[in-house]
Protein backbone atom coordinates (compact mmCIF):
# COMPACT_ATOMS: atom_id res chain seq x y z
CA UNK A 1 0.00 0.00 0.00
CA UNK A 2 1.43 3.33 -0.97
CA UNK A 3 0.60 6.90 -0.30
CA UNK A 4 1.27 8.16 -3.77
CA UNK A 5 1.78 11.85 -3.23
CA UNK A 6 3.89 11.23 -0.19
CA UNK A 7 6.27 8.84 -1.84
CA UNK A 8 6.56 11.13 -4.78
CA UNK A 9 7.71 13.93 -2.57
CA UNK A 10 9.87 11.68 -0.52
CA UNK A 11 11.87 10.64 -3.50
CA UNK A 12 12.10 13.99 -5.16
CA UNK A 13 13.18 15.79 -2.04
CA UNK A 14 15.59 13.06 -1.09
CA UNK A 15 17.32 13.77 -4.32
CA UNK A 16 16.90 17.51 -4.34
CA UNK A 17 17.56 18.18 -0.71
CA UNK A 18 16.99 21.89 -0.80
CA UNK A 19 13.22 22.01 -1.07
CA UNK A 20 11.70 22.54 2.35
CA UNK A 21 8.24 23.17 1.07
CA UNK A 22 7.60 19.50 0.47
CA UNK A 23 7.57 18.62 4.11
CA UNK A 24 4.63 20.96 4.49
CA UNK A 25 2.85 19.50 1.52
CA UNK A 26 3.30 16.03 2.86
CA UNK A 27 0.96 16.88 5.68
CA UNK A 28 -1.88 17.39 3.31
CA UNK A 29 -1.30 13.99 1.82
CA UNK A 30 -3.48 12.30 4.33
CA UNK A 31 -2.72 9.51 6.75
CA UNK A 32 -0.74 6.45 5.87
CA UNK A 33 0.24 3.61 8.12
CA UNK A 34 3.36 4.67 10.04
CA UNK A 35 5.12 1.35 9.59
CA UNK A 36 4.78 1.39 5.84
CA UNK A 37 6.33 4.80 5.55
CA UNK A 38 9.27 3.73 7.65
CA UNK A 39 9.84 0.57 5.64
CA UNK A 40 9.56 2.55 2.47
CA UNK A 41 12.19 5.02 3.61
CA UNK A 42 14.42 2.20 4.76
CA UNK A 43 14.09 0.41 1.46
CA UNK A 44 14.70 3.60 -0.40
CA UNK A 45 17.89 4.25 1.52
CA UNK A 46 19.07 0.70 0.98
CA UNK A 47 18.34 0.97 -2.68
CA UNK A 48 20.22 4.24 -2.90
CA UNK A 49 23.32 2.86 -1.23
CA UNK A 50 23.60 0.12 -3.80
CA UNK A 51 24.89 0.27 -7.30
CA UNK A 52 22.28 0.36 -10.03
CA UNK A 53 21.95 -0.73 -13.63
CA UNK A 54 20.32 2.52 -14.63
CA UNK A 55 21.16 6.12 -13.90
CA UNK A 56 18.00 7.11 -12.08
CA UNK A 57 17.22 10.77 -11.59
CA UNK A 58 13.95 10.30 -9.72
CA UNK A 59 10.90 8.10 -9.67
CA UNK A 60 7.36 8.41 -8.45
CA UNK A 61 4.16 6.44 -8.28
CA UNK A 62 1.09 7.52 -10.13
CA UNK A 63 -2.34 7.61 -8.54
CA UNK A 64 -3.25 4.38 -10.26
CA UNK A 65 -0.29 2.63 -8.66
CA UNK A 66 1.96 2.68 -11.68
CA UNK A 67 5.63 3.37 -11.00
CA UNK A 68 7.24 5.99 -13.18
CA UNK A 69 11.01 6.03 -13.37
CA UNK A 70 12.86 8.96 -14.83
CA UNK A 71 16.24 7.50 -15.61
CA UNK A 72 18.86 6.72 -18.21
CA UNK A 73 19.16 3.00 -18.94
CA UNK A 74 22.73 1.78 -18.98
CA UNK A 75 24.22 -1.10 -20.96
CA UNK A 76 24.28 -4.50 -19.32
CA UNK A 77 27.30 -6.62 -20.15
CA UNK A 78 27.16 -10.23 -19.05
CA UNK A 79 29.66 -13.00 -19.45
CA UNK A 80 27.57 -16.13 -19.54
CA UNK A 81 29.02 -18.58 -22.05
CA UNK A 82 29.80 -15.68 -24.33
CA UNK A 83 29.49 -11.95 -24.11
CA UNK A 84 25.95 -10.61 -23.88
CA UNK A 85 25.28 -6.93 -24.19
CA UNK A 86 21.84 -5.37 -23.92
CA UNK A 87 20.17 -2.32 -22.45
CA UNK A 88 19.04 -2.36 -18.84
CA UNK A 89 15.73 -0.89 -19.98
CA UNK A 90 14.76 -4.45 -20.91
CA UNK A 91 14.52 -5.33 -17.24
CA UNK A 92 11.93 -2.62 -16.65
CA UNK A 93 13.38 -2.12 -13.20
CA UNK A 94 13.13 -5.74 -12.29
CA UNK A 95 9.54 -6.03 -13.37
CA UNK A 96 10.20 -8.08 -16.48
CA UNK A 97 12.64 -10.71 -17.62
CA UNK A 98 15.21 -9.97 -20.26
CA UNK A 99 15.58 -12.69 -22.84
CA UNK A 100 18.95 -12.71 -24.55
CA UNK A 101 20.06 -15.46 -26.91
CA UNK A 102 17.71 -17.97 -25.34
CA UNK A 103 18.70 -17.25 -21.73
CA UNK A 104 16.48 -15.43 -19.28
CA UNK A 105 17.82 -12.88 -16.86
CA UNK A 106 16.09 -11.26 -13.96
CA UNK A 107 17.11 -8.14 -12.05
CA UNK A 108 16.50 -8.97 -8.44
CA UNK A 109 17.70 -6.66 -5.65
CA UNK A 110 20.06 -4.92 -8.02
CA UNK A 111 21.67 -8.19 -9.05
CA UNK A 112 21.24 -10.08 -12.27
CA UNK A 113 20.31 -13.76 -12.01
CA UNK A 114 19.79 -16.33 -14.68
CA UNK A 115 16.29 -17.77 -14.43
CA UNK A 116 13.98 -20.03 -16.33
CA UNK A 117 11.39 -18.64 -18.69
CA UNK A 118 8.99 -17.92 -15.82
CA UNK A 119 11.47 -15.79 -13.97
CA UNK A 120 11.45 -18.04 -10.95
CA UNK A 121 13.84 -17.20 -8.11
CA UNK A 122 14.72 -20.21 -5.96
CA UNK A 123 15.87 -19.89 -2.37
CA UNK A 124 17.62 -22.22 0.01
CA UNK A 125 16.54 -22.60 3.63
CA UNK A 126 18.58 -19.52 4.68
CA UNK A 127 16.69 -17.43 2.14
CA UNK A 128 19.66 -17.26 -0.17
CA UNK A 129 19.14 -17.10 -3.87
CA UNK A 130 20.19 -20.33 -5.56
CA UNK A 131 19.90 -19.08 -9.12
CA UNK A 132 23.06 -18.88 -11.14
CA UNK A 133 24.69 -15.47 -11.28
CA UNK A 134 26.45 -14.66 -14.54
CA UNK A 135 29.58 -12.49 -14.37
CA UNK A 136 28.13 -9.01 -14.49
CA UNK A 137 30.46 -6.55 -16.19
CA UNK A 138 27.71 -4.02 -16.79
CA UNK A 139 28.37 -0.33 -17.06
CA UNK A 140 26.50 0.51 -13.91
CA UNK A 141 25.75 3.88 -12.39
CA UNK A 142 28.96 3.71 -10.39
CA UNK A 143 31.01 2.86 -13.45
CA UNK A 144 29.49 5.84 -15.22
CA UNK A 145 30.33 8.06 -12.26
CA UNK A 146 33.90 6.74 -12.16
CA UNK A 147 34.15 7.50 -15.84
CA UNK A 148 32.76 11.02 -15.44
CA UNK A 149 34.94 11.74 -12.43
CA UNK A 150 37.99 10.38 -14.19
CA UNK A 151 37.36 12.59 -17.21
CA UNK A 152 36.76 15.58 -14.95
CA UNK A 153 40.00 15.04 -13.04
CA UNK A 154 41.86 14.44 -16.26
CA UNK A 155 40.44 17.60 -17.76
CA UNK A 156 41.16 19.79 -14.74
CA UNK A 157 44.70 18.63 -14.22
CA UNK A 158 45.82 18.27 -17.80
CA UNK A 159 44.62 21.82 -18.41
CA UNK A 160 46.53 22.88 -15.31
CA UNK A 161 49.59 21.08 -16.64
CA UNK A 162 49.25 22.79 -20.00
CA UNK A 163 48.80 26.20 -18.40
CA UNK A 164 52.28 25.93 -16.88
CA UNK A 165 53.95 25.56 -20.24
CA UNK A 166 52.05 28.48 -21.69
CA UNK A 167 52.38 30.74 -18.72
CA UNK A 168 56.01 30.58 -17.66
CA UNK A 169 55.50 27.99 -14.93
CA UNK A 170 52.65 29.87 -13.30
CA UNK A 171 49.24 28.19 -13.02
CA UNK A 172 46.27 29.74 -14.72
CA UNK A 173 42.56 29.14 -14.80
CA UNK A 174 40.68 26.73 -12.59
CA UNK A 175 43.82 24.74 -11.89
CA UNK A 176 45.06 27.61 -9.78
CA UNK A 177 42.73 26.48 -7.03
CA UNK A 178 43.99 22.94 -7.33
CA UNK A 179 47.70 23.66 -7.30
CA UNK A 180 47.87 24.44 -3.57
CA UNK A 181 46.17 21.11 -2.88
CA UNK A 182 48.66 19.28 -5.08
CA UNK A 183 51.46 21.06 -3.23
CA UNK A 184 49.86 20.25 0.10
CA UNK A 185 49.80 16.55 -0.76
CA UNK A 186 53.40 16.73 -1.82
CA UNK A 187 54.70 18.79 1.10
CA UNK A 188 52.48 17.69 3.97
CA UNK A 189 51.59 14.12 3.07
CA UNK A 190 54.20 12.58 0.78
CA UNK A 191 57.40 14.26 1.91
CA UNK A 192 57.12 13.84 5.67
CA UNK A 193 55.73 10.32 5.50
CA UNK A 194 57.77 8.80 2.70
CA UNK A 195 60.93 10.86 2.81
CA UNK A 196 62.62 13.40 0.65
CA UNK A 197 64.48 10.89 -1.49
CA UNK A 198 61.75 8.41 -2.34
CA UNK A 199 58.49 10.33 -2.35
CA UNK A 200 58.54 11.15 -6.04
CA UNK A 201 57.61 7.74 -7.40
CA UNK A 202 54.52 7.58 -5.16
CA UNK A 203 53.24 11.03 -6.04
CA UNK A 204 51.08 10.06 -9.06
CA UNK A 205 49.25 7.41 -7.07
CA UNK A 206 48.75 9.60 -4.00
CA UNK A 207 47.47 12.52 -6.04
CA UNK A 208 45.19 10.30 -8.07
CA UNK A 209 43.58 8.56 -5.09
CA UNK A 210 43.18 11.83 -3.24
CA UNK A 211 41.35 13.64 -6.01
CA UNK A 212 39.49 10.51 -7.10
CA UNK A 213 38.10 9.85 -3.62
CA UNK A 214 37.46 13.49 -2.88
CA UNK A 215 35.59 14.17 -6.12
CA UNK A 216 33.53 11.01 -5.81
CA UNK A 217 32.71 11.84 -2.18
CA UNK A 218 31.52 15.26 -3.27
CA UNK A 219 29.50 13.74 -6.09
CA UNK A 220 27.90 11.54 -3.47
CA UNK A 221 26.50 14.67 -1.83
CA UNK A 222 24.90 15.98 -4.99
CA UNK A 223 21.28 15.24 -5.78
CA UNK A 224 22.47 12.76 -8.40
CA UNK A 225 22.32 10.23 -5.61
CA UNK A 226 25.50 8.38 -6.39
CA UNK A 227 27.31 6.43 -3.74
CA UNK A 228 30.55 5.31 -5.33
CA UNK A 229 33.01 5.62 -2.46
CA UNK A 230 30.47 3.99 -0.16
CA UNK A 231 30.64 0.84 -2.23
CA UNK A 232 32.72 -2.00 -0.89
CA UNK A 233 34.02 -3.05 -4.31
CA UNK A 234 35.39 0.44 -4.94
CA UNK A 235 37.10 0.82 -1.59
CA UNK A 236 38.40 -2.73 -1.91
CA UNK A 237 39.97 -1.91 -5.26
CA UNK A 238 41.56 1.24 -3.86
CA UNK A 239 42.88 -0.47 -0.76
CA UNK A 240 44.15 -3.39 -2.82
CA UNK A 241 46.19 -1.00 -4.92
CA UNK A 242 47.69 0.55 -1.82
CA UNK A 243 48.49 -2.94 -0.55
CA UNK A 244 50.09 -4.03 -3.81
CA UNK A 245 52.16 -0.88 -4.11
CA UNK A 246 53.27 -1.23 -0.51
CA UNK A 247 54.30 -4.83 -1.10
CA UNK A 248 56.01 -4.34 -4.43
CA UNK A 249 57.96 -1.26 -3.43
CA UNK A 250 58.89 -2.80 -0.08
CA UNK A 251 62.63 -2.73 0.48
CA UNK A 252 64.80 -5.44 1.96
CA UNK A 253 64.55 -3.71 5.32
CA UNK A 254 60.77 -3.83 5.18
CA UNK A 255 60.61 -7.54 4.43
CA UNK A 256 63.34 -8.31 6.90
CA UNK A 257 61.35 -6.46 9.52
CA UNK A 258 58.30 -8.54 8.69
CA UNK A 259 60.01 -11.89 9.07
CA UNK A 260 62.62 -10.90 11.59
CA UNK A 261 61.02 -8.12 13.62
CA UNK A 262 63.42 -8.35 16.56
CA UNK A 263 66.59 -8.25 14.46
CA UNK A 264 69.86 -8.85 16.26
CA UNK A 265 68.58 -8.00 19.69
CA UNK A 266 68.53 -11.60 20.83
CA UNK A 267 69.94 -15.03 19.86
CA UNK A 268 68.08 -17.17 17.35
CA UNK A 269 66.95 -19.82 19.86
CA UNK A 270 65.20 -17.13 21.90
CA UNK A 271 63.52 -15.73 18.83
CA UNK A 272 62.01 -19.01 17.62
CA UNK A 273 59.19 -19.26 20.19
CA UNK A 274 58.46 -15.55 19.89
CA UNK A 275 58.36 -15.63 16.14
CA UNK A 276 55.69 -18.30 16.09
CA UNK A 277 53.41 -15.54 17.33
CA UNK A 278 55.16 -12.40 16.09
CA UNK A 279 55.62 -13.21 12.42
CA UNK A 280 51.96 -14.09 11.78
CA UNK A 281 50.99 -10.86 13.57
CA UNK A 282 53.36 -8.84 11.41
CA UNK A 283 52.09 -10.52 8.26
CA UNK A 284 48.51 -10.00 9.33
CA UNK A 285 49.38 -6.36 9.99
CA UNK A 286 50.30 -5.83 6.35
CA UNK A 287 46.79 -6.94 5.40
CA UNK A 288 44.98 -5.25 8.26
CA UNK A 289 46.44 -1.87 7.35
CA UNK A 290 44.88 -1.65 3.88
CA UNK A 291 41.81 -3.46 5.19
CA UNK A 292 41.29 -0.64 7.66
CA UNK A 293 41.49 1.80 4.75
CA UNK A 294 38.84 -0.16 2.91
CA UNK A 295 36.44 -0.32 5.83
CA UNK A 296 37.06 3.25 7.00
CA UNK A 297 36.19 4.85 3.70
CA UNK A 298 33.26 2.52 3.07
CA UNK A 299 31.81 2.93 6.55
CA UNK A 300 32.21 6.68 6.67
CA UNK A 301 30.62 7.34 3.35
CA UNK A 302 27.84 4.82 3.82
CA UNK A 303 27.09 6.13 7.31
CA UNK A 304 27.00 9.69 6.02
CA UNK A 305 24.52 8.77 3.33
CA UNK A 306 22.33 6.78 5.73
CA UNK A 307 22.26 9.60 8.29
CA UNK A 308 21.48 12.23 5.69
CA UNK A 309 18.75 10.23 4.04
CA UNK A 310 17.25 9.16 7.34
CA UNK A 311 17.01 12.77 8.45
CA UNK A 312 15.33 13.67 5.20
CA UNK A 313 13.02 10.68 5.67
CA UNK A 314 12.19 11.91 9.15
CA UNK A 315 10.50 14.95 7.67
CA UNK A 316 7.81 12.68 6.28
CA UNK A 317 7.48 10.69 9.44
CA UNK A 318 7.13 13.72 11.71
CA UNK A 319 4.75 15.57 9.45
CA UNK A 320 4.54 18.47 11.85
CA UNK A 321 5.39 22.13 11.76
CA UNK A 322 8.16 21.63 14.29
CA UNK A 323 9.58 18.24 13.48
CA UNK A 324 9.98 18.56 9.76
CA UNK A 325 11.77 21.90 9.64
CA UNK A 326 13.90 20.67 12.51
CA UNK A 327 14.94 17.56 10.66
CA UNK A 328 15.53 19.67 7.59
CA UNK A 329 17.83 21.95 9.59
CA UNK A 330 19.57 18.91 10.95
CA UNK A 331 19.91 17.39 7.49
CA UNK A 332 21.34 20.67 6.27
CA UNK A 333 23.86 20.78 9.10
CA UNK A 334 24.82 17.16 8.53
CA UNK A 335 25.30 17.73 4.83
CA UNK A 336 27.69 20.57 5.65
CA UNK A 337 29.59 18.22 7.91
CA UNK A 338 29.52 15.65 5.13
CA UNK A 339 31.30 18.11 2.85
CA UNK A 340 34.06 18.19 5.42
CA UNK A 341 33.97 14.40 5.84
CA UNK A 342 34.27 14.03 2.07
CA UNK A 343 37.56 15.93 2.16
CA UNK A 344 38.70 14.38 5.42
CA UNK A 345 38.22 10.81 4.23
CA UNK A 346 40.11 11.50 1.03
CA UNK A 347 42.87 13.05 3.12
CA UNK A 348 42.99 10.14 5.56
CA UNK A 349 43.10 7.54 2.82
CA UNK A 350 45.92 9.38 1.07
CA UNK A 351 47.75 10.13 4.28
CA UNK A 352 47.67 6.55 5.54
CA UNK A 353 48.63 5.17 2.14
CA UNK A 354 51.62 7.51 2.18
CA UNK A 355 52.47 6.34 5.68
CA UNK A 356 52.41 2.70 4.63
CA UNK A 357 54.52 3.47 1.56
CA UNK A 358 56.92 5.29 3.82
CA UNK A 359 57.35 2.25 6.04
CA UNK A 360 57.71 -0.07 3.08
CA UNK A 361 60.32 2.01 1.29
CA UNK A 362 62.45 2.77 4.33
CA UNK A 363 66.04 1.90 3.50
CA UNK A 364 67.48 1.57 6.97
CA UNK A 365 65.69 1.18 10.19
CA UNK A 366 66.01 4.79 11.10
CA UNK A 367 63.68 6.19 13.66
CA UNK A 368 60.57 4.07 14.02
CA UNK A 369 58.06 6.78 14.71
CA UNK A 370 56.16 5.11 17.46
CA UNK A 371 54.17 2.13 16.36
CA UNK A 372 51.90 4.08 14.09
CA UNK A 373 52.54 1.39 11.52
CA UNK A 374 50.31 -0.97 13.39
CA UNK A 375 47.32 1.31 13.51
CA UNK B 1 30.17 -9.14 7.02
CA UNK B 2 27.90 -11.38 5.01
CA UNK B 3 26.07 -8.35 3.81
CA UNK B 4 29.34 -6.76 2.79
CA UNK B 5 30.31 -9.84 0.84
CA UNK B 6 26.93 -10.07 -0.85
CA UNK B 7 27.18 -6.38 -1.73
CA UNK B 8 30.55 -6.95 -3.33
CA UNK B 9 30.22 -6.80 -7.07
CA UNK B 10 33.05 -8.39 -9.01
CA UNK B 11 32.07 -6.56 -12.18
CA UNK B 12 32.26 -3.19 -10.47
CA UNK B 13 35.58 -4.15 -8.95
CA UNK B 14 36.97 -5.04 -12.38
CA UNK B 15 35.68 -1.82 -13.92
CA UNK B 16 36.99 0.22 -11.03
CA UNK B 17 40.46 -1.33 -11.23
CA UNK B 18 40.71 -0.98 -14.98
CA UNK B 19 39.37 2.58 -15.09
CA UNK B 20 41.46 3.66 -12.15
CA UNK B 21 44.66 2.26 -13.63
CA UNK B 22 43.92 3.94 -16.96
CA UNK B 23 43.20 7.19 -15.12
CA UNK B 24 46.39 6.83 -13.11
CA UNK B 25 48.42 6.26 -16.27
CA UNK B 26 46.86 9.16 -18.14
CA UNK B 27 47.14 11.54 -15.21
CA UNK B 28 50.73 10.51 -14.63
CA UNK B 29 51.64 11.27 -18.20
CA UNK B 30 49.51 14.33 -18.88
CA UNK B 31 48.96 15.90 -15.50
CA UNK B 32 51.07 14.93 -12.49
CA UNK B 33 54.35 14.66 -14.36
CA UNK B 34 54.16 18.07 -16.03
CA UNK B 35 52.60 19.72 -12.96
CA UNK B 36 55.21 18.44 -10.53
CA UNK B 37 58.02 19.22 -12.95
CA UNK B 38 56.73 22.73 -13.50
CA UNK B 39 56.33 23.29 -9.77
CA UNK B 40 59.81 21.91 -9.13
CA UNK B 41 61.27 24.09 -11.84
CA UNK B 42 59.54 27.09 -10.42
CA UNK B 43 60.73 26.34 -6.92
CA UNK B 44 64.24 25.74 -8.22
CA UNK B 45 64.04 29.08 -9.99
CA UNK B 46 62.86 30.84 -6.86
CA UNK B 47 65.55 29.17 -4.80
CA UNK B 48 68.32 30.10 -7.23
CA UNK B 49 66.98 33.63 -7.55
CA UNK B 50 66.99 33.96 -3.77
CA UNK B 51 70.48 32.54 -3.60
CA UNK B 52 71.62 34.95 -6.30
CA UNK B 53 70.05 37.85 -4.43
CA UNK B 54 71.76 36.69 -1.27
CA UNK B 55 75.07 36.47 -3.11
CA UNK B 56 74.59 39.91 -4.57
CA UNK B 57 73.80 41.26 -1.14
CA UNK B 58 76.86 39.62 0.33
CA UNK B 59 78.98 40.94 -2.51
CA UNK B 60 77.56 44.39 -1.97
CA UNK B 61 78.37 44.12 1.68
CA UNK B 62 81.86 42.96 0.80
CA UNK B 63 82.29 45.90 -1.52
CA UNK B 64 81.06 48.29 1.11
CA UNK B 65 83.29 46.71 3.68
CA UNK B 66 86.20 46.83 1.27
CA UNK B 67 85.69 50.45 0.46
CA UNK B 68 85.30 51.25 4.10
CA UNK B 69 88.47 49.37 4.82
CA UNK B 70 90.23 51.22 2.02
CA UNK B 71 88.98 54.50 3.32
CA UNK B 72 90.14 53.66 6.80
CA UNK B 73 93.49 52.59 5.50
CA UNK B 74 93.83 55.75 3.49
CA UNK B 75 92.89 57.79 6.48
CA UNK B 76 95.38 55.95 8.63
CA UNK B 77 98.04 56.39 5.99
CA UNK B 78 97.34 60.06 5.72
CA UNK B 79 97.48 60.30 9.46
CA UNK B 80 100.78 58.47 9.63
CA UNK B 81 102.18 60.50 6.77
CA UNK B 82 101.21 63.70 8.48
CA UNK B 83 102.76 62.50 11.68
CA UNK B 84 105.90 61.48 9.91
CA UNK B 85 106.06 64.81 8.17
CA UNK B 86 105.65 66.59 11.45
CA UNK B 87 108.35 64.49 12.98
CA UNK B 88 110.65 65.13 10.04
CA UNK B 89 109.94 68.81 10.24
CA UNK B 90 110.68 68.87 13.92
CA UNK B 91 113.81 66.90 13.41
CA UNK B 92 114.94 69.16 10.65
CA UNK B 93 114.22 72.20 12.70
CA UNK B 94 115.95 70.87 15.74
CA UNK B 95 118.85 69.63 13.64
CA UNK B 96 119.13 73.00 12.04
CA UNK B 97 118.96 74.64 15.37
CA UNK B 98 121.68 72.43 16.73
CA UNK B 99 123.80 72.94 13.71
CA UNK B 100 123.26 76.65 13.83
CA UNK B 101 124.12 76.69 17.44
CA UNK B 102 127.31 74.72 16.91
CA UNK B 103 128.23 76.87 13.95
CA UNK B 104 127.39 80.02 15.82
CA UNK B 105 129.41 78.93 18.79
CA UNK B 106 132.25 78.11 16.52
CA UNK B 107 131.98 81.47 14.85
CA UNK B 108 131.70 83.30 18.12
CA UNK B 109 134.76 81.49 19.42
CA UNK B 110 136.65 82.34 16.28
CA UNK B 111 135.47 85.87 16.49
CA UNK B 112 136.59 86.05 20.06
CA UNK B 113 139.95 84.63 19.13
CA UNK B 114 140.21 87.08 16.26
CA UNK B 115 139.17 89.91 18.50
CA UNK B 116 141.71 88.82 21.07
CA UNK B 117 144.50 88.60 18.58
CA UNK B 118 143.43 91.87 16.99
CA UNK B 119 143.34 93.43 20.37
CA UNK B 120 146.79 92.16 21.12
CA UNK B 121 148.05 93.37 17.82
CA UNK B 122 146.34 96.69 18.36
CA UNK B 123 147.82 97.00 21.87
CA UNK B 124 151.22 96.07 20.53
CA UNK B 125 150.81 98.57 17.77
CA UNK B 126 149.67 101.23 20.16
CA UNK B 127 152.64 100.44 22.36
CA UNK B 128 154.99 100.73 19.43
CA UNK B 129 153.37 103.92 18.30
CA UNK B 130 153.37 105.30 21.81
CA UNK B 131 157.00 104.37 22.11
CA UNK B 132 157.79 105.92 18.77
CA UNK B 133 155.77 108.98 19.60
CA UNK B 134 157.33 109.33 22.97
CA UNK B 135 160.75 108.90 21.41
CA UNK B 136 159.84 111.43 18.79
CA UNK B 137 158.46 113.77 21.42
CA UNK B 138 161.39 113.20 23.54
CA UNK B 139 163.62 113.82 20.59
CA UNK B 140 161.78 117.01 19.81
CA UNK B 141 161.74 118.07 23.39
CA UNK B 142 165.37 117.29 23.68
CA UNK B 143 166.10 119.09 20.49
CA UNK B 144 164.19 122.04 21.78
CA UNK B 145 165.77 121.96 25.13
CA UNK B 146 169.19 121.43 23.86
CA UNK B 147 169.02 124.20 21.40
CA UNK B 148 170.45 126.50 24.00
CA UNK B 149 173.40 125.70 26.11
CA UNK B 150 171.95 126.96 29.18
CA UNK B 151 168.98 124.87 28.90
CA UNK B 152 171.15 121.86 28.08
CA UNK B 153 173.00 122.40 31.21
CA UNK B 154 169.99 122.87 33.23
CA UNK B 155 168.65 119.66 31.85
CA UNK B 156 171.80 117.83 32.58
CA UNK B 157 171.66 119.20 36.02
CA UNK B 158 168.06 118.25 36.56
CA UNK B 159 168.71 114.83 35.14
CA UNK B 160 171.71 114.44 37.27
CA UNK B 161 169.71 115.66 40.20
CA UNK B 162 167.09 113.02 39.41
CA UNK B 163 169.69 110.40 39.18
CA UNK B 164 171.23 111.50 42.41
CA UNK B 165 167.84 111.54 44.09
CA UNK B 166 167.12 108.10 42.70
CA UNK B 167 170.43 106.75 43.77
Amino acid sequence: MRNTLLSKFLIVSALLMSFTGFAKDAKEAGEAPEKDKKTEIKEYIEHHLKDSHSFSLFSYTKDNGEHVYIDVPLPVILWDEGLKVFSSSRFHHGETLAEVDGSYYKLYHNKIYETNADGEIRYNEEHKVLNEKPLDLSITKNVVMIFITGLLILWIFSSLARSYAKNNNMPKGFGRFMEPIVLYIRDEIARPNIGEKRYRKYMPFLLTIFFFIWFLNIFGLTPLGVNVTGNIAITFALALMTFLITSFTGTKTYWKHLFDPLGDTMPWYAKVPLYIILVPIELLGTIVKPFSLLIRLYANMTAGHIVLMSLIGLMFIFKSWIGSPLSFALAFAISLIEVLVALLQAYIFTMLSALYFGFASEEHHEEHEGEIAHL
Amino acid sequence: MEKLLSDFSLGLFVWMTVLFLILLGLLRKFAWGPILNAVNDREEGIRSALAAAEDAKREMQNVTADSEKLLKEARAERESMLKEAREIKEKIVSDARDLAKVEGDKMIKQAQLTIESEKKAAVADIKNQVAELSVAIAEKVLKEKLSENKKQLELVDSLLGDIKMNA
